[in-house]
C-alpha cells in the first residue's frame, strides 16, 4: 500500500485506503511526538521547502515541526501576496527551488490551483496547504485522524460544518474527505455563502446552525473573515454572530458527547463563544498536535522515491 | 522477494524445535542476568513480537515474575529509506515502560547482515538511556555486515547469501517451523 | 491562370442542397459550376476532390488577430494563415486592439495590413464606444466608410443601457449592426468559471449564467425599442437560447453566435485547472451545452464563429486566477463542427455549412458566403472522412493555447482557395490531373 500520486494535492482525488494509509501512518508519527525525543532518522538527507505565499504561522510550523522530527532539513521561503498579483512566476520560484535539491515542497497560495501547476512544473512531491479556496487537505487530514481518534469510528458519524463554505478550503476538503471515510456531513451558513451544487459532493445544506448541529458528533466551526462583510455577503458580523455563533444552548442540541473543532485562529465571540473554545469538548488544541503527526506521515509517505 | 519464487531447501526447526530453543534462551537470560530484576523484553516487529511473549512466559514459568515487554518498530530507523521504491508501512511502537536504566533484551527472529539490530539499537536509545541492551535470536544465518552479535541464539545455521531464512509462528503465519528457502533457478 | 475543382459534393447553402459538380474558377470568381467541366485548354490546375465536400469559402465572424498593438499574440499575417488553415477565406477582427480600432486610422490599418500580408480576407470590426469604454460612441459612419462592417465593444458589455440605447440608434441609422459581449459585470466581477458544481470543487470564483441571460435581454429590448440590427456574441446559456428564440418569433432583428468550445465543452474540461479552459463567457453546465446545441439544430443560433483568442505561452501558464481569458479557435473549428454537430446528427452538412458562411455574410453584409457563378471564387474543400489528432505545434497560429490538444477529430478542411488562389493545401493533398 502506498500513495498513487507523487503530490497531496487535495482529498478530491484521495481514496478512502489512501487516506487510511495516512491516518494509520499518523498514529505512529504520533507515538513519536509524545517521546521525550521527538526525533527519528527517517528523512536524514531530504530537504523539504515550505513555500508560502500568505501568512500562516499555524500551518508552515506545523510542516517544519514535521520535517524536523523525522530529520529532513527544512527552509521555509516567503513571499507575499502582492508578488503573486505582480505576476512573478510561480514555475520560476518553484525552478529555483528544484535547482536547489528540495524533495518535497510545501505550499500555501492564495490562488486556487496553484499547487497543481506546481506538480506538472517539478518533479519534486508538491503538498498543497492550501491554494486559495480549493484545497486544505492537510488541515482535512488533521480533522479526520481527530474525529477517528476520538470517536473511534468514521462511518456514519454526523459532522456538522458551520460559516463561510463558499470561500473556505478548509470546508471543501473536509467535505471530500469525511464522506470518503462514509460519515455523514452537513453544511451551514448563510446563502450567499453556501456554495452552488454543493449537495453533489454529498452533503446535505442547512441555513439554520439548530438544525445543523442537531445530534451531531462533530461540529466544526469555520473562521468568518471581515472581508466577506465588506464584499456585501452578510450585512454585519453582529447579525452573522446572532445567527451563527456557536454557543452554549446550540450545543446543547449535538449529541452529549459532540466534539467542538475549529481550523483556527479563532474569531472569540463572532463564530464561536470563549466558553465554547476553552469546553471541556473542544479539541482545538489536540487538532494542532495532530497536525504535526498527520503532516509527518504525509512527508514520510511523499518522499519515497529512491534519491 | 516473492516466496513464489522461492522453493523450499530444506526445514531447520520444528514446533518441538522452536519450544526448546527459546526454553534454553530464557534459562540463559535469567542466568546472565542474575533473575529478572529490571530486566525488560522489546520485541522487534514483526516476528520479535511473538517471540518475546513466549520468551516472558518461559521466564515466568522459570522465575516465577513476568518480565515487561515492549514493541518496537525500526521502520523509520532503517539505513535504505533512501534507496527503497516505496516507504515501507509503520507498524506499532510500543514501549510502556521508562527504558532508563533498564537491561533491555532486544529479541528478532533471524539475526542477518546486522542492520536491522543496528536501527534497534539506535531506536531504543532515542527512547532513553538503558543499562545495556542484549540481543536474543532465533536463527543466525551469518553474513553480518556490522561488528554485531547476538547474546542469545537458538540455533546458528550456515546459509548461502542466496538463501532465505523463513521462521513460521503461529502467531504470525498460522503455522510453526524454520525454513530453508532457495531462489528459483530460471534457466 | 484557372482553376478546376473536380468530382466534389458541392454544398450550396443559399439553395439549401448539396449536388455533384465541378467547379471552374478564374480570375477570381467562380466561372462555371457543372458536369464534366473540362479544363478547356492552356493552363489548367486541376484539384481532385472526389470524396470531398466543395463549400463556399468559410467566414468566421469573431476573431482576435491582436494586430496592431499585441503582436506577440497574433498578426493579421499569422492570424489569417490560421483562418487558411481552418478552412475560413474571411474573418471579421474585433476591435479590442491597443489601439482599440474606434476610429477610421486603425480601420485603414488592419485594411491595408491584410490586403499586404493578409492570407484570407479580413473585415474589420470597429469599437461601439471610444476605447471601448463604455461612454463616448465611435465614429460610427467613419468607421463604415473605412470599411468596417459592424461595430461591437467585445471583451467587454457595454454597461450603461442609456449608452447602448443612443449606440443601437445611431448604428441603426449608419446601417451598422451592434454585435454585444452580454455580460453584466456586477454579476461576473472576480469571475473565473461557470457559477456550479465545477466553481464549488474548485473553490474558483463562479461566474452566474445570468451575468449573460440579464443582458441579451436587456439587449434584446433595446433592439426593439430601436430597430437596431443586434448580434449576441457568443451565446454561453440556455436563458440567452431562449430569449432569442422568443425575440426572433415577434420578429426582430436579432442574431447570434456560438462558438465551437461552447457547444464541445463543459465546465468539466476545468477540473485540472488547465488555464486553455479559461475563456469569457466560461464553459457551461452541460444543460447549457444541451441548450445551446438545440439552438443550433432549430435555427435560433445563426452562427458558429470561434472568437479566436490567442495569448502567448508564458500568458497562459500561469495560476488559474493570473491567466488572460480566450482560447485559439480557427484551427479547430470545422474538426468540432464536424465531430460534434455534423456527425452525431445536431446539424446536416447544409445547415452547419449555411452557419458559417450565408448567415454570417448576411449579418455583416459580405458578398460572399456562395458558390453562384459570378460570385468571389472563395472556396473551402472539406474532407469528411479525414481524421487527425490536435497538435498545437502545428498550428499557424502563434497562440497554442486549446483546450483540445489531443482530440481526435473528424471531418477536416483539406483545401482554403481565396480570391481563386489555393492559400491552404493540407498534408497529403496534391493537385489532381
Amino acid at each position: 500500500m502506498q500513495l498513487k500520486g507523487k503530490d497531496l494535492l487535495g482529498l478530491a482525488e484521495m481514496t478512502a485506503e489512501e487516506i487510511d494509509l495516512i491516518l494509520d501512518t499518523a498514529a505512529r508519527m504520533k507515538e513519536i511526538i509524545s517521546r521525550p525525543i521527538k526525533k527519528v532518522p527517517a528523512l536524514r538527507g531530504r530537504t523539504v521547502v515550505n513555500v508560502f505565499y500568505e501568512p500562516s504561522t499555524r500551518t508552515r510550523v506545523s510542516f517544519e515541526l514535521a520535517a524536523k522530527y523525522l530529520s529532513a532539513d527544512s527552509i521555509n521561503i516567503s513571499a507575499s501576496a502582492s508578488s503573486v498579483a505582480k505576476g512573478e512566476s510561480l514555475k520560476d520560484t518553484a525552478r529555483t527551488i528544484e535547482a536547489l535539491g528540495a524533495d518535497v515542497v510545501v505550499l500555501r497560495h492564495p490562488l486556487a490551483g496553484a499547487a497543481h501547476l506546481l506538480a506538472k512544473t517539478i518533479n519534486a512531491a508538491v503538498v498543497n496547504a492550501g491554494d486559495g479556496a480549493h484545497e486544505h487537505p492537510t488541515q482535512a487530514l488533521l480533522d479526520i485522524f481527530t474525529v477517528k481518534e476520538k470517536k473511534g469510528i468514521l462511518k456514519g458519524v454526523k459532522v456538522a460544518i458551520i460559516g463561510d463554505i463558499l470561500h473556505s478550503r478548509v470546508a471543501r476538503s473536509n467535505i471530500w474527505g469525511f464522506f470518503k471515510m462514509g460519515a455523514n456531513v452537513v453544511v451551514c451558513g448563510p446563502a450567499t455563502v453556501i456554495p452552488p451544487e454543493v449537495e453533489r459532493l454529498g452533503v446535505r445544506v442547512y441555513h439554520r446552525i439548530e438544525e445543523a448541529v442537531c445530534e451531531a458528533d462533530v461540529i466544526m466551526m469555520l473562521r468568518i473573515q471581515l472581508e466577506r462583510q465588506k464584499a456585501g455577503l452578510f450585512p454585519s458580523l453582529r447579525e452573522y454572530s446572532r445567527l451563527y455563533c456557536l454557543n452554549e444552548e446550540r450545543l446543547s442540541l449535538a449529541k452529549p458527547d459532540a466534539l467542538i473543532m475549529h481550523p483556527g485562529p479563532v474569531n472569540r465571540g463572532v463564530e464561536i463563544s470563549p466558553e465554547m473554545v476553552e469546553h471541556p469538548r473542544s479539541v482545538i488544541n489536540e487538532q494542532v498536535t495532530n497536525g504535526v503527526a498527520v503532516r509527518m506521515a504525509i512527508l514520510y509517505l511523499l518522499t519515497e522515491r529512491g534519491g | 522477494m516473492n516466496e513464489k519464487d522461492l522453493r523450499q531447501k530444506a526445514q531447520i526447526l520444528d514446533a518441538e524445535g522452536i519450544r526448546r530453543a527459546l526454553v534454553r534462551i530464557a534459562h540463559e537470560i535469567v542466568e546472565r542476568n542474575k533473575g529478572t530484576e529490571n530486566l525488560a523484553l522489546i520485541g522487534i516487529q514483526r516476528r520479535g513480537v511473538p517471540l518475546a511473549r513466549r520468551l516472558s512466559a518461559c521466564i515466568k514459568e522459570i522465575e516465577g515474575s513476568s518480565v515487561p515487554i515492549g514493541i518496537l518498530d525500526i521502520t523509520l530507523y532503517r539505513d535504505d529509506l533512501t534507496t527503497l521504491s516505496h516507504q515501507p508501512l509503520l507498524q506499532k511502537t510500543d514501549v510502556p515502560f521508562p527504558v532508563e536504566n533498564k537491561k533491555i533484551v532486544l529479541v528478532d527472529d533471524v539475526i542477518y547482515t546486522g542492520r536491522t539490530v543496528r536501527a534497534a539499537l539506535d531506536a531504543v536509545i532515542d527512547l532513553g538511556r538503558p543499562k545495556l541492551i542484549q540481543l536474543a535470536v532465533l536463527i543466525d544465518r551469518g553474513h553480518r555486515e556490522l561488528p554485531i552479535r547476538a547474546d542469545y541464539v537458538g540455533k546458528n545455521v550456515p546459509t548461502s547469501r542466496r538463501e532465505v531464512v523463513a521462521v513460521r509462528l503461529m502467531e504470525t503465519d498460522g503455522e510453526e517451523k524454520v525454513l530453508i528457502l532457495e531462489k528459483k533457478t530460471n534457466a | 491562370m484557372k482553376l478546376i475543382i473536380k468530382g466534389g459534393r458541392i454544398i450550396d447553402p443559399v439553395a439549401r442542397k448539396m449536388f455533384f459538380a465541378d467547379v471552374l474558377v478564374g480570375e477570381g470568381k467562380i466561372l462555371a459550376i457543372g458536369t464534366d467541366l473540362g479544363g478547356e485548354g492552356e493552363q489548367c490546375v486541376a484539384v481532385d476532390a472526389r470524396g470531398k465536400l466543395v463549400a463556399p469559402g468559410l467566414i468566421d465572424m469573431h476573431v482576435h488577430l491582436r494586430d496592431p498593438g499585441f503582436e506577440a499574440k497574433e498578426t493579421i499575417e499569422t492570424g489569417t494563415r490560421a483562418a487558411a488553415r481552418g478552412g475560413f477565406t474571411s474573418v471579421a477582427c474585433m476591435p479590442n486592439t491597443d489601439p482599440v480600432a474606434d476610429n477610421k486610422a486603425v480601420i485603414t490599418y488592419i485594411c491595408a495590413r491584410a490586403k499586404e500580408k493578409g492570407l484570407v480576407n479580413v473585415f474589420p470590426v470597429g469599437a461601439i464606444t471610444a476605447g471601448c469604454a463604455g461612454e463616448q460612441l465611435s465614429e460610427m459612419a467613419d468607421l463604415k466608410a473605412a470599411g468596417a462592417v459592424a461595430v461591437s465593444d467585445d471583451g467587454r458589455c457595454v454597461a450603461n443601457s442609456g449608452v447602448l440605447y443612443r449606440a443601437m440608434q445611431y448604428a441603426r441609422m449608419v446601417g451598422l449592426p451592434i454585435i454585444e459581449h452580454c455580460e453584466d459585470a456586477g454579476l461576473s466581477a472576480g469571475g473565473l468559471v461557470h457559477e456550479g458544481y465545477i466553481s464549488t470543487v474548485l473553490g474558483l470564483k463562479g461566474i452566474p449564467a445570468a451575468a449573460e441571460t440579464i443582458m441579451v435581454a436587456r439587449d434584446i429590448i433595446l433592439a426593439e425599442a430601436t430597430g437596431c440590427r443586434l448580434h449576441v456574441a457568443h451565446v454561453s446559456t440556455a436563458g440567452s437560447v431562449e430569449l432569442i428564440r422568443q425575440a426572433k418569433a415577434k420578429g426582430l432583428p436579432v442574431t447570434a453566435e456560438v462558438t465551437p468550445h461552447h457547444f464541445s465543452l463543459t465546465e468539466e474540461a476545468v477540473v485540472n485547472f488547465d488555464p486553455n479552459t479559461k475563456v469569457n463567457p466560461p464553459l457551461r453546465s452541460a444543460a447549457d451545452v444541451r441548450a445551446v446545441r438545440e439552438g443550433l439544430r432549430d435555427g435560433t443560433i445563426d452562427v458558429i464563429a470561434t472568437d479566436h483568442a490567442p495569448h502567448t505561452v508564458q500568458e497562459k501558464d500561469v495560476e488559474y486566477g493570473l491567466a488572460p481569458f480566450g482560447m485559439v479557435g480557427l484551427e479547430t473549428a470545422v474538426g468540432l463542427v464536424w465531430t460534434k454537430l455534423v456527425l452525431p446528427g445536431v446539424l446536416d452538412p447544409v445547415e452547419a455549412i449555411a452557419k458559417m458562411t450565408v448567415n454570417p455574410a448576411r449579418i455583416l453584409g459580405l458578398s460572399k458566403g456562395t458558390l453562384a457563378v459570378g460570385a468571389d471564387a472563395d472556396i473551402t474543400i472539406i474532407d469528411p472522412e479525414r481524421e487527425e489528432v490536435v497538435d498545437p505545434a502545428r498550428f499557424a497560429s502563434k497562440g497554442r493555447n486549446t483546450p483540445f490538444a489531443g482530440w481526435r477529430l473528424k471531418g477536416l478542411p483539406v483545401v482554403t482557395i481565396v480570391g481563386g488562389k489555393i492559400v491552404f493545401r493540407r498534408e497529403g493533398i496534391i493537385d489532381g490531373g
